[in-house]
Formats: C-alpha cells, structure tokens, sequence
C-alpha cells in the first residue's frame, strides 16, 4: 500500500495523526465537520474553517470486508473490513476496523492509531463502552 | 429538431487484444458509421471518454479514419457516468446544427492494460482511501451496497437474482464473456470478493471498444435501420459528489444514487412515466446498482427491486426486461457504452434471439454512484 501523498490542503490531518490526534475542519459559519479537507464549505460555501480535534468515536454507518488480494498490496492482511464512520459531533471518515469479524453497521467505534514508521493509520475498534469486549 | 442514433459498432470483446487502443477505436467507430449506412465523411463530430488517460482523444481516432474534419470534439475525463451524457450532448449538437453526425465511443485495453478495476483514482479524496486498503473500485460500491441492504432490508439473494436474471440473456449473446446458466446455489457458493460481492456481482474487465453513431432524426429515417430516437437525456451530480471520482465520503445516502436525483427531469422531458417503459439498461459495474437504480428510475417501491428481480419481471419473457445482452455483468465492461448500444439494438428491433417482444420506449443508465446520466430512447412513432 502507498503512503498517503499530503497535499497542502490535507497536510494538517496526518501531522495530527502522527502526534494522536483525529484533526477536522469545521466551518465558521455553518460549524459544520468535513473530510476530505477542503478550502471551502460543501455544506453553506462559506470559505473559513478552522482545525478542531475531535475523540474520533463514532457509528459504523457501512463497512466491506476484503477477502482476494485486489492487487493493491494489503495480502498479508486479508481478509481486512474498513468501516465508514459517522463520528460524534459530525463528519465521516474511513477506516480500518479491527476484528475485521465486528464490522457492522450501526457498532458504536472508538479510534486507535497504527504506527507504520513513515505515517500513522487511524483504525477503529469496537468502544470499550458498547459491551462487545472487544476493545 | 430530434436527434437519433442510427447505428452501434463493435470490437470483438477480449481478455488481451494485442492490439493498440486506438486501433480499437477506429474498428468500432467504423462499424458503426457502416452499420448506419453512412459514409465516414460526412462524420464531423466524435465525443468519448477515458478514466486516467485509459483511451485515446476523438483527434486521433478523426485521424486514422481519415476525416475530413470536425466541428465538435470532446473528451471527457469520466467513468461509466458518461455514455449517456455523451449521446445527449452529440443529440444536442445536433439539434442544434453544432455537427450533423457525431460517433461517440468508448475503446480501451481494460483487461490487458490499465484495469479500472483495480486502479487508483487521483484526486484529492485518494491519499484517505488508499494507504488503508480501501482501495479498488469494487469495495466503494460495495460499501453503497451494504447499507443499501441493510436499510431496505434485502440481502444475498436479491444480490444474486439479478445476476442470475442477466446470465439468461447473456447466454442468447455471442458477443458475452459469461454465458453460462447461474442458478441460485452456484451464486451462493461463490467465495467473497469483498462482501457484499462475490464473482457474479461484478463486471468483467475486458478489451475492446463500442461506438454509436447520432445524427438528426430527418436523417437517420433515409439510413439503413430505424432510428432510436433520443426522446431525452440527463445528467446529474448530486450535493457534496465528491473530490474524485472514488471519493463518497460527503455523501449523505449509500442508499440512493443518482438515478433518484434525475428520474423526473429524464422521465418529464421524455413525457413518459415508469410504467411507459419496455425495457431498461441499467448500467451494472456490481449487481447493486441494478437494484438501487430499479428504485431510484421508480419501477418499483423502495426496497422491492429485489422482489421485482426475482419474480421474473427482468428476465427473458418479463414485464420489464433489464439489461437484456447480459448488462456489464456478462457481456463486459466497456463502461456502459455498450449498454447504450443494446438499447439501440432493442429499440431498433435488431436484438436477435434475445430481442425483447415490447421495444418501443427503452431507459438507459450510466453510472453507479453520485453523479452519473441517462437516456429515454423511444422507436420512430
């Protein structure tokens, strides 16, 4: 798998991933979340946005679960689930879950982060809180 | 004036053509233009599309068929949303006197060379999907998928009836890849590709190239086969489509597609209503989009496209006949331009042993998730 290719626009969400930290940016007007970062508002148009740090928790609104080698490179791993995620507060973001076997929609999830040496992966688990015993 | 499609080319569809692109561009461009009945030369227009530089510009294919000229060339950066905007902006053309006769086409090695399939999309939605391994094409419409399911309640076997539905097709179409009689229990026992999907959800990649020619309705009544007429045509990106053409994360709704967006403009502007319908060719990457776009053009309730498939109603000798040379599913993946071709085929009358009993007004779809466009072609009445 390729790394990540940090443009100027995304650049500020994987230095918060290094230092474990789930960066979005929320419009200033319409105080709504969005990923992709982007220099405008998708919701009101409004150009201003500022980088909040959010928990990262959130619900499982649609997963897949990979299991051929599609040839991307992530064999080793399969099969492997990557979950889409409503997070608190707003906004939605993708990511690994681990067990691939929780993925389902509506699991309540909480974030953890995966050091690859160049970059840091923000995956998912079942939250310790929704009693699956799997965080 | 009314514009029709007079004529459809095509490549044999392969697994390696050996052969260049652009090669394959000219064969099928040129059938079409024959199969018309028309002469190369009086072409002037010629619109196609490519995904990460997969094909070759209009020019080109202008070049080595050796036209004259052109007065309308475009090539647009854009997927299997796109065959059916196409003909609408060649129809539009020519309505409004822009080109008289204009080929529009879809030609790539999608099976030797670059896959679609297993590509990355550049763009600036690409560096959250793919260093996780959400990364193939398959896995982004199967996440629409599972929570298509889900919220309306459907499941494998819905999945699975449509592709059994477009197999019994295929298997009266030498042109499909897949021929070969799906039951239940076979579909069933297929291992995951990435759940929802299993082999039989998904296209098959394959080389080759598709073209139909469109010109004025006056005109095409003189050429060789009836015309289809293009009764109308949309397009239509939602709210928040996106930054590329893998990214959804803005999306609100897995579960409804751009087909509920333009269902009333390309319905309205055609003066028809679902039920006026014969057939459709409902584009179908995956087995999904069938059924989301089923729901989404209104031909059932929500969540009833997988009953509708599997009464019957899409299948040879049904009220509603879909994807009737076997769809992308077992024909081929040459991004829906060949799914306008069947319907050209159907509409005309031209259909061979799969040819469908009603073919008078036919829908057709390109696309699969936020944006994407269709087509209400209608026989000459």
């Amino acid at each position: 798998m390729s790394p990540p290719a940090p443009d100027l626009e995304s650049a500020p969400f994987w230095a918060g991933l290094r230092s474990g930290r789930v960066l979005l940016q929320e419009c200033t007007t319409c105080q709504r979340r969005r990923l992709p970062r982007m220099p405008g508002c998708p919701y009101c148009a409004a150009p201003g946005a500022v980088d909040v740090e959010v928990p990262g928790t959130g619900t499982v609104y649609s997963w897949v679960r990979v299991h051929r080698d599609l040839g991307a490179g992530a064999v080793a791993d399969l099969p492997y689930a990557v979950v889409t995620v409503d997070l608190d507060g707003g906004g939605r973001i993708f990511g690994r879950i681990e067990p691939a076997a929780a993925a389902a929609i509506g699991l309540p999830v909480e974030p953890f982060f995966v050091e690859h040496g160049e970059r840091t992966e923000l995956r998912f688990r079942p939250a310790r809180s929704s009693g699956t015993g799997a965080g | 004036m009314k514009a029709a499609v007079a004529g459809v080319g095509y490549t044999s569809l392969v697994r390696e053509s050996g052969r260049s692109v652009l090669s394959l561009a000219a064969e099928a461009c040129r059938a079409a233009v024959t199969d018309a009945g028309l002469d190369l030369a009086e072409v002037d227009g010629i619109v196609s599309f490519s995904v990460m530089h997969d094909s070759v510009p209009g020019q080109a294919v202008a070049t080595a068929l050796g036209l004259p000229g052109l007065r309308l060339g475009l090539d647009l950066d854009l997927g299997g949303q796109a065959p059916c905007y196409l003909v609408a902006l060649a129809a539009d053309a020519v309505a409004s006197g822009r080109a008289r006769n204009v080929l529009v086409f879809r030609a790539l090695n999608g099976r030797s060379g670059a896959r679609v399939g297993t590509m990355q999309f550049a763009g600036m939605g690409a560096p959250y999907r793919y260093p996780i391994g959400y990364d193939a094409y398959l896995m982004y419409v199967g996440m629409w998928a599972q929570r298509f399911l889900y919220e309306t309640g459907q499941g494998a076997e819905d999945l699975g009836a449509v592709a059994i539905a477009q197999r019994a097709f295929a298997a009266g179409n030498d042109r499909a890849l897949r021929r070969r009689p799906l039951t239940l229990e076979d579909y069933l026992g297929e291992p995951f590709v990435a759940e929802p999907y299993r082999p039989s959800d998904c296209t098959v990649e394959v080389d080759g190239a598709c073209a139909v020619l469109v010109t004025s309705l006056p005109r095409a009544r003189d050429l060789r086969h009836s015309p289809a007429v293009v009764a109308s045509g949309s397009y239509w990106a939602g709210p928040r489509s996106g930054l590329d053409i893998g990214d959804h994360l803005l999306w609100d709704d897995y579960t409804r597609n751009y087909t509920s967006g333009l269902r009333d403009e390309l319905f309205g502007r055609a003066g028809v209503a679902p039920a006026d319908i014969d057939l459709a060719e409902i584009y179908d990457c995956f087995t999904s989009t069938v059924l989301i776009g089923l729901e989404g053009l209104g031909f059932c309730e929500r969540g009833g496209s997988g009953a509708l498939v599997r009464s019957g109603a899409t299948a040879p000798g049904g009220s509603l006949p879909v994807n009737t040379n076997g769809g992308l599913l077992a024909e081929g993946y040459l991004h829906g331009m060949n799914t306008v071709a069947e319907a050209v085929l159907q509409v005309q009358g031209r259909g061979g042993g799969r040819q469908v009993p009603a073919h008078e007004v036919c829908a057709v779809t390109s696309g699969a998730l936020m944006d994407g466009s269709a087509l209400v072609l209608t026989a000459d009445r």
